[in-house]
C-alpha cells in the first residue's frame, strides 16, 4: 500500500534556509544540507528546496547546495524556483534533484511543461501553483506571490495536467505562514479536477493539520516548513499523528 | 574494489546513484558509450522517459553492449523497464533481455509516487518500503522472473525481477534510505537476495 508522504520544505536564499510569513519578512533558519540530512534521518519521505533568491549568481550557489544534498541524503529531492527552460531543468536534475517544480515560467509559457515532460519524463515535472482566494474561486499568483495572473487555479491545474505535469504542489497564499491549517476547500476542489498527485502546502501549524489535509483534503502528500524548522514538531510526531488518524505512513525509526 | 558501470542515457539525476554506490563501498564510473566488459557490475539507472533513453542507448552502441554483457546487471525504474521487449510508453522497442512488455499502471492518481512495500505475497505491513516514481510497469511474460510485487490501488505489479545475472527493481534504491542502500550493497556483493526481497 502506498504511504502518504510528509515533505519538509526549505525555502533557500543564497545558500541559507529562510522562512517568511505570507511570502515576506524572511528570517534565517540554517544550513540547507544540514537540515535536509536531519529531516531524512527523522523519517522525512522527501525533501523540497524552493530557491527564493533565484538570481543568476544565486543559481550556481543553489546547484552546489543541490549537489551536496544529493550526495548526503538518500531520499528524493524536489527543487523549485527560477527554472525557466528545459536547460535550467536539466542542470537542476544533473546536480542531483529528482523532481523539479516550475511555477511562473510555466504560467508564462505553458509549453515548457510539455517540453520538460518529453525530455525527462512527466514524473519529474512538478507544477507549483500559488493560489489565493478571490471571492468564490482561487487566483494563480506568480513571481513569489507578487503578481496576480487572474487565472483560475483549478482550470490552470487541469491544463497543467493535460500538458504533462506529473504532480502539483499547491500553496494556499491565504494560509501560508499563518499556522491556521491548510485550505481544505482548495484541496478538495483540486482532487475533483485532476488525477495526478496533489501536494498540499501552506498553513500547517500542528500535526493534526497535516492529517486533516490528507483525510479531508484528500491530498497525496503534505508539505510544511516552519513547524519542522523550529523543532516545534518533529517528523516523528507528525507521522504518529497521521497513523492515529488512520493514514498509512512510513514509520520512522 | 568492485568496478560498477553506471549507464548515462542523457537524462536526470545520476548524482544519487553514483554516491549511493560509493557509500556501499564500490567504485562507480559513468559510461556514455563503448564497452562494458571491463566492469564487475552494470547499473542501468532509471530517470527519464523510455523513448529518449532507448534512442541514446541505440545511437551510442550501449544497447548491444548491455545485451552481450556477462555479469550482474541491475535495471532501476525505467532501467528495469528497458530490460523487457517493448514499452507502450513512447511505443519503443527495448533491450529484450527479459520477456514481457511495459504498460501503464491501472490505478489513479498517476504517477505512482512515494514509499510503497515490496512483498512476495500480500502486503502485511511489515515488508520493506522503497521509493517509487513511475506511471508504467513491466508485465513479465513468466511469473518465474518475479521476485516481488507491489500493490497500488487495484493494480498489483512486479516490482522486483530476476533471471540469472539480470535483475531489475521498479523503485529507486538510491532514493530509498537505508533499505535502498542495503539492496545496492547486496547487488555489489552479488548476494542474490533480490530473488526474495521479502
Amino acid at each position: 500500500m502506498l504511504r502518504r508522504r510528509v515533505i519538509p520544505c526549505l525555502d533557500v536564499k543564497n545558500g541559507r534556509v529562510v522562512k517568511g510569513t505570507k511570502f515576506v519578512d524572511l528570517t534565517d533558519e540554517g544550513d540547507p544540507v544540514e537540515l535536509a540530512s536531519r529531516y531524512a534521518s527523522e523519517g522525512a519521505d522527501e525533501i523540497c528546496f524552493l530557491d527564493i533568491g533565484a538570481t543568476p549568481e544565486g543559481r550556481s550557489t543553489m546547484l552546489k547546495t543541490i549537489r551536496k544534498t544529493a550526495e548526503n541524503v538518500f531520499i528524493p529531492l524536489t527543487v523549485g524556483g527560477g527554472v525557466r527552460s528545459v536547460d535550467d531543468m536539466r542542470s537542476v536534475l544533473r546536480a542531483g534533484a529528482d523532481k523539479v517544480a516550475i511555477n511562473s515560467a510555466a504560467v508564462h509559457n505553458p509549453r515548457l511543461i510539455s517540453e520538460c515532460a518529453r525530455a525527462f519524463g512527466r514524473q519529474c515535472v512538478v507544477v507549483a501553483i500559488d493560489a489565493k482566494r478571490a471571492h468564490s474561486r482561487w487566483s494563480v499568483h506568480t513571481h513569489g506571490g507578487r503578481v496576480d495572473t487572474h487565472l483560475d487555479a483549478l482550470a490552470w491545474a487541469a491544463r497543467a495536467e493535460r500538458l504533462g505535469a506529473g504532480e502539483l504542489l499547491v500553496t494556499s497564499m491565504d494560509r501560508d505562514g499563518t499556522n491556521e491549517g491548510y485550505d481544505i476547500a482548495l484541496l478538495r476542489a483540486l482532487r475533483r479536477r485532476v488525477s495526478i498527485p496533489v501536494i498540499a502546502s501552506g498553513g500547517a501549524g500542528s500535526p493534526e493539520d497535516l492529517a486533516v489535509a490528507i483525510v479531508r483534503g484528500q491530498a497525496d502528500a503534505v508539505l510544511a516548513a516552519s513547524i519542522f524548522h523550529r523543532s516545534i514538531h518533529s517528523i516523528g510526531d507528525v507521522k504518529r499523528s497521521l497513523a492515529r488518524a488512520g493514514v498509512p505512513v512510513r514509520e520512522t525509526a | 574494489m568492485i568496478e560498477v558501470a553506471v549507464i548515462d542515457h542523457g537524462a536526470g539525476n545520476l548524482v544519487s546513484m553514483m554516491r549511493a554506490i560509493e557509500t556501499v563501498g564500490a567504485s562507480p564510473t559513468l559510461v556514455t558509450e563503448g564497452s562494458l566488459e571491463s566492469f564487475d557490475r552494470v547499473v542501468l539507472p532509471g530517470v527519464g522517459a523510455t523513448g529518449p533513453a532507448m534512442r541514446t542507448l541505440n545511437s551510442t552502441g550501449l544497447s548491444d553492449a548491455l545485451r552481450t554483457y556477462r555479469g550482474p546487471l541491475l535495471g532501476v525504474c525505467v532501467g528495469m523497464q528497458l530490460l523487457f521487449e517493448y514499452s507502450y510508453e513512447d511505443d519503443t522497442g527495448c533491450l529484450g533481455l527479459l520477456e514481457g512488455v511495459v504498460d501503464g499502471i491501472d490505478a489513479t492518481p498517476l504517477p505512482h509516487i512515494g514509499w510503497n512495500s515490496v512483498a512476495s505475497d500480500d502486503d502485511d505491513g511489515n515488508d520493506p518500503l522503497y521509493y517509487f516514481v513511475h506511471s508504467y510497469v513491466a508485465r513479465p511474460r513468466s511469473p518465474s522472473v518475479i521476485g516481488g510485487y507491489t500493490r497500488y490501488g487495484k493494480d498489483r505489479f512486479a516490482s522486483v525481477v530476476r533471471r540469472g545475472d539480470i535483475s531489475g527493481v521498479q523503485f529507486h534504491p538510491e532514493r530509498s534510505g537505508n533499505a535502498g542502500l542495503a539492496l545496492l550493497s547486496d547487488f555489489i556483493a552479488d548476494v542474490r537476495r533480490v530473488d526474495n526481497v521479502a
